[in-house]
């Protein structure tokens, strides 16, 4: 009996026990999903919890509803892995051998890495994140409460998971503000380490002229060094300072604890991979897949979903010794909540930044690439139900694995 | 590639003036850049250009400023003391290496 043991049941690791169930036998596979919590969150819908969208139960569902039959779920957090013996140590005390490891453990964040967040005495009173189900329900308390001032959101270094949601953020703040009545009383600054809005070129300059339309401010270039709590400021390396009311905050992010005890990652906690196979440069044995891994891509779910549909076909070749034939090219795809009930769309991959048109058809769409419509928004909140029914039990959905493209304006 | 030209040298560059060949260069280059920006580098300025270089020769990646004080060891506010404003950037163009991407 060979054996698989997939760490992390989130949308990487739930799709791949799905799809591998279907593919390797049951009499010469076995297949092994461990995770710290029988927890499965729709991380999309933490986006909607601050402005009361989503009541926070809704993101929460069992995660072996979502895990097939035939496969072995065991709850447990992971303690480190022994690549060099092929064996996974488990904080109740098992220890797993395996013959292929898929690492799907994710990203975390890290409040406690930057001096004044986590540990000071306005966290969770007016210093939020909402990346964590418990963040994003404190932070819908807080707007509930917030009467006027001065609002940052603010991303404090890249890599981060869903590096969109900071703005959808700021353009869905913008439009709760407005429809309470308040949005002259709220003075509202994005404040970012990168030069722009958006890590993309066009996406940047589109993105950063919805902010000047919104009036929201645009403070770029600043890395935070520390959280001043007494006098309530943001502080950046070169001595900046920008004061706030209320501040809704995007921590460093890194890999799971486990994987930096293992000396598997790099020095944020995420593990070196090939890009095109996402094989371990270090372990033959080892893939990564979702947001574990070191990819220059977005950490996001629709790069789990494209980069596990790369990976099956190539998983199948290379336990049968054969070279594998499949290349994944970072194709991400994302909706950007802008406020106002409409959204955009992002088509991307390592190569080709963002661009405009149509999606996923040229000129017939129906969604609008780097533009703003209702439909896209539509899509979004459609998206839920997607990735409960047809994604994590790895169905196929009606849009291309690798980036395609059609529909798109090159650049001129 | 566009090519430029500084005292008498000529390098490969990307639009945006970044060295597109790590091999194209050497200190005598950095000084020259540096002159440019009206940075005179020093023993504290160099330190961080090389630890630059040698990580990026075997990563294959410009180290980001995280990167340089959890494994080159520096301290990020001395980094932005040396060079204001965009450290992260401004050492990468110095040390010959591409903008460092840790955005996507």
């Amino acid at each position: 009996m060979k054996r698989v043991l997939i760490l992390g049941a989130g949308t990487a690791g739930t799709m791949l026990a799905n799809h591998l169930r279907r593919e390797l036998s049951g009499d010469e596979w076995s297949i092994t999903v461990v995770d710290r919590d029988n927890d499965h969150h729709y991380q999309p819908g933490y986006l909607f919890i601050p402005f009361g969208m989503y009541q926070p139960d809704r993101v929460r569902k069992p995660r072996t509803r979502y895990l097939p039959p035939g496969v072995d779920f065991i709850e447990s957090a992971v303690l480190r892995v022994r690549a060099d013996d092929s064996e996974v140590d488990l904080e109740n005390g098992r220890v797993l051998g395996y013959d292929w490891l898929l690492v799907a453990s994710g990203t975390r964040p890290r409040p406690d890495l930057t001096p004044g967040m986590a540990d000071g005495q306005l966290w969770h009173t007016k210093v939020f994140d909402f990346y964590t189900l418990e963040g994003a329900t404190r932070l819908h308390e807080a707007l509930e409460a917030f009467t006027g001032g001065r609002l940052l959101v603010h991303l404090t270094d890249m890599p981060i998971k869903c590096p969109v949601a900071p703005l959808e953020f700021v353009f869905l703040a913008e439009d709760w503000f407005r429809k309470r009545g308040i949005r002259h009383k709220v003075d509202i600054t994005y404040v970012t380490p990168l030069d722009g809005a958006f890590t993309k070129p066009v996406a940047s300059h589109e993105l950063g002229s919805l902010l000047t339309d919104r009036s929201i401010r645009l403070a770029s270039d600043f890395a935070l060094e520390r959280i001043d709590n007494e006098r309530q400021v943001i502080v950046s390396y070169d001595g900046r300072e920008l004061p706030f009311d209320l501040l809704v905050t995007i921590p460093l992010n890194t890999g799971q604890q486990f994987v930096i005890d293992s000396g598997l990652g790099d020095e944020n906690g995420f593990i070196p991979v090939d890009k095109a196979t996402l094989r371990s440069i270090a372990h033959e044995n080892i893939f990564v897949l979702g947001d574990a891994s070191n990819i220059p891509t977005s950490k996001a779910g629709s790069v789990a979903h494209f980069s596990v549909e790369t990976f099956v076909p190539n998983f199948l070749e290379v336990v049968n010794g054969k070279p594998m034939t499949h290349s994944f090219d970072g194709h991400a795809n994302c909706f950007i909540e802008s406020g106002r009930g409409q959204a955009l769309l992002l088509d991307f991959n390592y190569d080709t930044q963002p661009l405009t048109g149509s999606y996923p058809l040229p000129a017939v769409g129906p969604m609008k690439l780097l533009g703003r419509s209702r439909l896209n928004h539509l899509g979004k909140l459609a998206f839920e139900q997607m990735y409960w029914r047809l994604l994590l039990p790895g169905h196929k959905l009606p849009v291309p694995t690798l980036m395609s493209m059609a529909g798109k304006h090159e650049e001129e | 590639m566009p090519t430029n030209t500084l005292n008498g040298r000529s390098f490969q560059v990307n639009d945006e003036g970044f060295l597109t060949r790590r091999d194209e260069w050497d200190e005598d280059l950095a000084l020259d850049l540096a002159a440019l920006i009206g940075v005179e580098l020093d023993e504290a300025h160099w330190a961080p250009l090389r630890f630059m270089r040698e990580d990026s020769a075997t990563s294959g990646i410009t180290p980001t400023l995280r990167r340089m004080q959890t494994v080159g060891g520096f301290d990020i506010k001395e980094l932005y003391r040396l060079y204001p404003g965009k450290p992260a950037k401004k050492m990468a163009w110095l040390a010959g290496l591409p903008k460092p991407v840790g955005c996507v």
